[in-house]
């Protein structure tokens, strides 16, 4: 048992670093996809049909494809484009570009909860596109949303572990490291899994609190 | 009741929905104050000539003028017209994250983007018109639907309307809801608003309107005076519908 926690202490620094830059990935990405997916999502349910083909393609060429491959192409391919961006910033990026269509999705599944008539007597006010979904349609989505949105969101926090192959020291980086110093994996991968399990918790809180909070009548 | 030009003009108006014929060949035009009471069976068009008149539904071919402009076909223009014409659905479609307050205050100010406290007096005045100013603060889910109807006409009419479109307003009520609702409406009339009334209330089409219109597989079978159309209606489609209707 003192081992096990010797494996934490005398690596302090290593834990500290490696999960600060998780955090920072997760953030990052969290806020790129929610707002990248949320124009996906309008794209897809736009009455403008080149938007909606747009929107379509993104999601099934991104969802289709494995997310390891996504890396590679930022890391690998865009700087043969002779276009410069670090390891930390291809990461953030490749898990933007791919968790938005996945957040796209969970847009869409939640407007087609809305009943069409709430859309149509909003139109019928006179109001524009971008005003039926932002006043009317998403705010009664939400709440359906949250679910599957969290889903996505802890996916996403454990992908970020894949940016450890492409140089980013993160949580998943931690093993390689330790497995040069000499330290015992067994330990080590719990110390990992723990870590993971502490920085999810507060996203399972953040579910409860909004479903509560947007709790609406029908 | 009828002065100058007319206020909506449909001209050779066709619709399909896929091999379904539902709107063949629909000529019409309503007068500014006029109200046109629109009757047939079920599928014969009626609801779809409705909601083509705020462009809901698009048209294949033919024009639609609405106070002396063509409809838009998208954007802008569009959502403009709509905001000048009045919309009340069988189903209601009172926004259900809202207030009633909030539902009639709603479009006048983010699409006329009017004053709030303004718009706020104007919809307290229309839900007190209608008889629910009882119920600002609720949620639509806390009322009847003679109530939610009611609302939704309050929403329509806070958006100062040149017309009034309803799509089967009663059709979705308890029976001792529908006076309520036609109440409104026929006082509506009475101050000179130009409606188009879909519906299968027949005493409302006899003392309320102007003009009934027969429609029959998206045709417009018959377009009369209420007391010609009850006592003497032409085509045998209408005596046949009349006479469903009427024998009990």
């Amino acid at each position: 048992m003192g081992e096990f926690f010797r494996v934490l202490t005398d690596n302090g620094q290593l834990f500290v670093d490696g999960f600060t830059n998780t955090v920072k990935l997760f953030l990052i990405a969290a806020v790129g996809s929610l707002v990248l997916g949320t124009l996906l999502g309008a794209m897809r349910v736009s009455p403008v049909p080149a938007l909606r083909a747009f929107g379509a393609t993104y999601v099934n060429l991104v969802r289709n494809t494995p997310l390891t491959l996504v890396f590679a192409f930022l890391v690998f391919a865009v700087p043969k484009l002779d276009v410069n961006i670090d390891y930390f910033a291809s990461a953030a990026i490749a898990l933007t570009v791919y968790t938005s269509a996945f957040v796209c999705e969970v847009i869409r599944s939640g407007v087609n909860t809305v009943a069409a008539g709430q859309a149509e007597a909003a139109r019928a006010l006179g109001m524009t596109f971008a005003q039926v979904l932002t006043l009317i349609v998403l705010p009664q989505a939400l709440r359906a949303m949250v679910p599957p949105m969290m889903s996505v969101f802890i996916a996403m926090l454990k992908n970020t572990t894949i940016a450890a192959g492409f140089s980013v020291l993160e949580a998943g980086a931690i093993p390689a490291y330790m497995a040069e110093r000499g330290e015992p994996q067994f330990a080590v991968l719990l110390w990992i899994t723990i870590g993971f399990l502490i920085l999810i918790l507060p996203l399972v809180a953040l579910q409860r609190f909004l479903e509560r909070k947007w709790r609406v009548a029908r | 009741m009828t002065t100058g030009e007319p206020l909506i003009v449909l001209d050779a108006v066709n619709k399909w929905f896929g091999p379904l014929h539902v709107l063949d060949d629909v000529s019409l035009s309503v007068g500014r104050g006029e109200v046109v009471v629109v009757i047939g069976p079920s599928g014969s068009g009626k609801s779809t000539l409705c909601r083509a008149i705020n462009r809901l539904e698009p048209i294949n071919s033919g024009t639609i003028t609405f106070d002396g402009q063509p409809l838009p076909a998208e954007g802008k223009p569009l959502a403009r017209l709509r905001s000048e014409v009045g919309m009340v659905f069988q189903s209601f479609n009172l926004f259900a994250h809202k207030t009633i307050l909030e539902n009639v205050t709603l479009g006048p100010i983010k699409v006329r983007k009017e004053k709030p406290a303004a718009a706020r007096e104007r919809g307290l005045a229309l839900l007190d018109r209608v008889g629910i100013a009882n119920q600002a603060d609720k949620f639509p889910a806390q009322l009847s639907g003679g109530q939610q109807q009611r609302a939704a006409i309050a929403r329509a009419l806070a958006m100062q309307p040149k017309a009034m479109l309803f799509d089967e307003p009663t059709s979705a009520l308890d029976p001792e809801m529908v006076g309520e609702v036609l109440d409104v409406m026929t006082s509506l009339a009475r101050d000179g608003m130009t409606m188009v009334v879909v519906t299968h209330e027949m005493g409302f089409a006899r003392h309320a309107a102007n003009r009934v219109i027969f429609m029959a597989d998206g045709r417009l079978v018959e377009d009369a005076s209420p007391a010609e159309f009850f006592e003497n209606p032409r085509s045998e489609r209408a005596k046949d519908f009349l006479s469903k209707i009427l024998t009990h």
